[in-house]
């Protein structure tokens, strides 16, 4: 499957008089994996929101494959495009097959029966996430990283050419957090899904995005590889902090060393 | 842990999920058939016992239309209409309750709390007490003034959206107003019976008339239909809205074709039992319960109405020391489930 793209055009959205995103212009690359970076409250939800219709902006577009997402049926833009939304909560009771399950929606229609297809979509899911020993658990009796699992399981049953996740990664220890990156990588490179990820964390950013994204108060502040984007002045401009770039000696990409207070005054700032 | 994507999970894999699942299914299936067992059961029991014993035999003989002069009249008359109208208005609130509190996912918003049975039966009251209408009439301006009350609890609990709490604390306040209204409309008909007058207080079903039956039914088929279309995105409602629109459910038409089918339920079984009380509010968490949360809750909820009625209606006039109207006895058992709730805050969202 090829995966579709989303373009952002001239995109001004917010919620009731307040305007939260203004100018937007973006390109998401398609079978590429984008990260979006920036401060706390810059807008990086809201932007994922209005990707995925939750949000109907002020003025401006968003197109897949060059018609307005707003134009299309609810459940042909659900078949094209996942959302996992911050910290979702599972209802109560409900048991992780039934949770991702619910990813094969908009693939059902009034009066389909469950089909097999269903079924090996659910147990793909289950597997590339490691959770189907889970199956018959009560998703609020799992620990903070096998739920985490779970709901991307869910978005996988989707099997959407995009997957849009804000902060798929919060809450979750060093080793969860690595592990959730690299399904997401195999996700991108195996079926060519294309990945766009809000992450909290500079150096995962870099290290697994093809593409950065850095927002600051409701603005693109710069796209492109992380080599370009991650670099003091932006650490400095979109986050107010002094930093050191260096190259990640396993990798090569960037790798942002934050120097605070005390560090700043002990060493020479400057590039 | 960290092993790539596999796209082919292994076959027993797929196996074992479609095992878990025709399982679940089973297990649902014999709590739904159990469930209809009792109700059936219930029927026929209530149609035979009263103050006095008829024979089974001749229950079925009477209800297949034999001349029986001893049990004629007990029977078709007096407990047969009891009976289908309890199991009926019993489906009704059972669907309306149980829809209100799954799209809400808060166990405290349904109709009989939030108000919507307490404006469907002042607006009852009002249309015999001072517009003198009768029959099919009253239904109607019961189900536009239960639409009109949902409509006024939402618009009063908007504030860039509606949470569920402030629309349960709204539509409290708004039931007791309503229910003021009530007391107020039954004054000025002094000529009704006590009874009567309870009927539109907490529901009832004393003297119900078999040709009430009908409008019943028919908004049960229109209106239960419409709710059972929407089952799979009530469903898929529960996970929260940005979920469920992000998965292709279209909320505002979702929840519109809730509401007005919800409202059409609740207000048409009001119009002819009264706002029996608590029955929509009980259902959907007993019906949880018994079926542990497998599937869809909207036809467990409405066998557990009907249920809820038709035994409520039974102890209330023969295992108690009075009589009483059935909305009396169901109030009995709900309010202890409802202080519950209250005092457990209401935070966590509850049983649904
Ligand atoms: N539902 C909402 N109603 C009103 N304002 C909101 C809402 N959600 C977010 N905001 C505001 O919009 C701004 C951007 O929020 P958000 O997109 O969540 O930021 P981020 O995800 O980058 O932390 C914030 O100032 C926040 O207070
Ligand atoms: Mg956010």
């Amino acid at each position: 499957m090829s995966s579709p793209s989303l373009l952002v055009h001239d995109l001004m959205a917010g919620y009731g008089e307040r305007a939260v995103l203004d100018d937007i212009h973006l390109t998401i690359p398609p079978g590429r994996n984008t990260a979006i970076v920036g401060a706390n409250a810059c807008g990086k939800s809201t932007l994922l929101r209005t990707l995925s219709r939750l949000l109907v902006p002020e003025h401006g577009k968003v197109l897949l494959d060059g018609h307005s997402i707003h134009r299309l049926p609810a459940r042909r833009l659900a078949q094209q495009l996942g959302l996992l939304p911050q910290s979702p909560i599972a209802p109560e009771g409900i048991t992780v097959l039934d949770l991702v399950s619910r990813g094969r929606h908009p693939h059902q229609g009034l009066f389909a029966r469950w089909s097999a297809t269903d079924e090996t979509a659910v147990a793909e899911a289950l597997e590339a996430t490691h959770t189907t020993e889970l199956a018959e658990r009560a998703v609020e009796e799992l620990s903070g990283g096998q739920r985490q699992r779970v709901w991307i399981a869910m978005a996988l049953a989707q099997q959407t050419g995009i997957l849009l996740l804000d902060e798929p990664t919060t809450f979750l220890d060093i080793n969860h957090q690595i592990e959730v990156l690299d399904l997401l990588t195999d996700l991108n490179r195996e079926r060519g899904t294309t990945i766009v990820m809000v992450l909290h964390d500079l150096n995962l950013a870099a290290r697994y995005a093809d593409v950065l994204v850095a927002m600051a108060k409701g603005r693109i502040y710069g796209t492109g590889t992380p080599e370009t984007v991650l670099t003091q002045q932006m650490v400095q401009e979109v986050f107010g902090l002094a930093s050191r770039i260096i190259e990640d000696p396993v990798t090569g990409k960037p790798m942002m060393i934050p120097l605070g207070r005390h560090v700043a005054s002990q060493v020479a700032i400057g590039p | 842990m960290n092993e790539p994507l596999r796209s082919d999970p292994p076959g027993y894999a797929t196996a074992w999920l479609a095992r878990i699942r025709r399982e679940r299914a089973r297990r649902r299936w014999r709590v739904l058939a159990a469930l209809l067992a009792c109700l059936l059961a219930g029927v026929v029991l209530t149609l035979m016992l009263g103050q006095s014993l008829t024979p089974l035999v001749t229950v079925l003989r009477v209800l297949g239309g034999a001349d029986v002069p001893e049990a004629e009249f007990i029977v078709r008359e007096l407990r047969l209409p009891r009976a289908v109208i309890s199991a009926l208005s019993g489906i009704c609130f059972g669907l309306g309750g149980v829809a209100f509190q799954t799209m809400l996912r808060n166990p405290l918003a349904s109709p009989d709390i939030i108000g919507i049975s307490t404006g469907a039966s002042a607006a009852a009251v009002f249309a015999i007490v001072v517009l003198s209408l009768s029959g099919p009439a009253v239904s109607i301006v019961a189900v536009v003034a239960g639409l009109g009350v949902a409509l006024a609890i939402y618009a009063l609990s908007w504030r860039e959206g509606v949470t569920g709490a402030r629309l349960v604390l709204v539509g409290i306040g708004l039931a007791a107003m309503l229910q003021s209204f009530t007391a107020y409309l039954l004054t000025r008909a002094p000529s009704w019976s006590l009874q009567e007058a309870l009927r539109w207080m907490t529901g009832s079903v004393n003297g119900v008339q078999l040709e009430q039956a009908l409008p019943l039914l028919v908004a049960l088929l229109l209106f239960g239909g419409l709710l059972l279309s929407r089952s799979r995105d009530l469903e898929t409602l529960r996970m929260g809205d940005d979920i469920a629109a992000g998965l292709g459910v279209r909320l505002t038409a979702t929840r519109v074709i809730v509401i007005v089918a919800a409202v059409g339920l609740v207000a048409f079984a009001t119009a002819v039992a009264g706002p029996v009380a608590f029955v929509a509010f009980l259902s959907g968490p007993i019906a949880a319960r018994l079926t542990s949360r497998n599937g869809s809750l909207l036809i467990p909820s409405a066998l557990v109405g009907a249920l809820l009625v038709l035994l409520g209606d039974y102890a209330g006039q023969f295992l108690l020391p009075a009589r009483y109207p059935v909305g009396i006895v169901t109030g009995v058992l709900g309010a202890p489930y409802l202080v519950y709730l209250i005092i457990r805050d209401n935070k966590s969202g509850g049983a649904l």
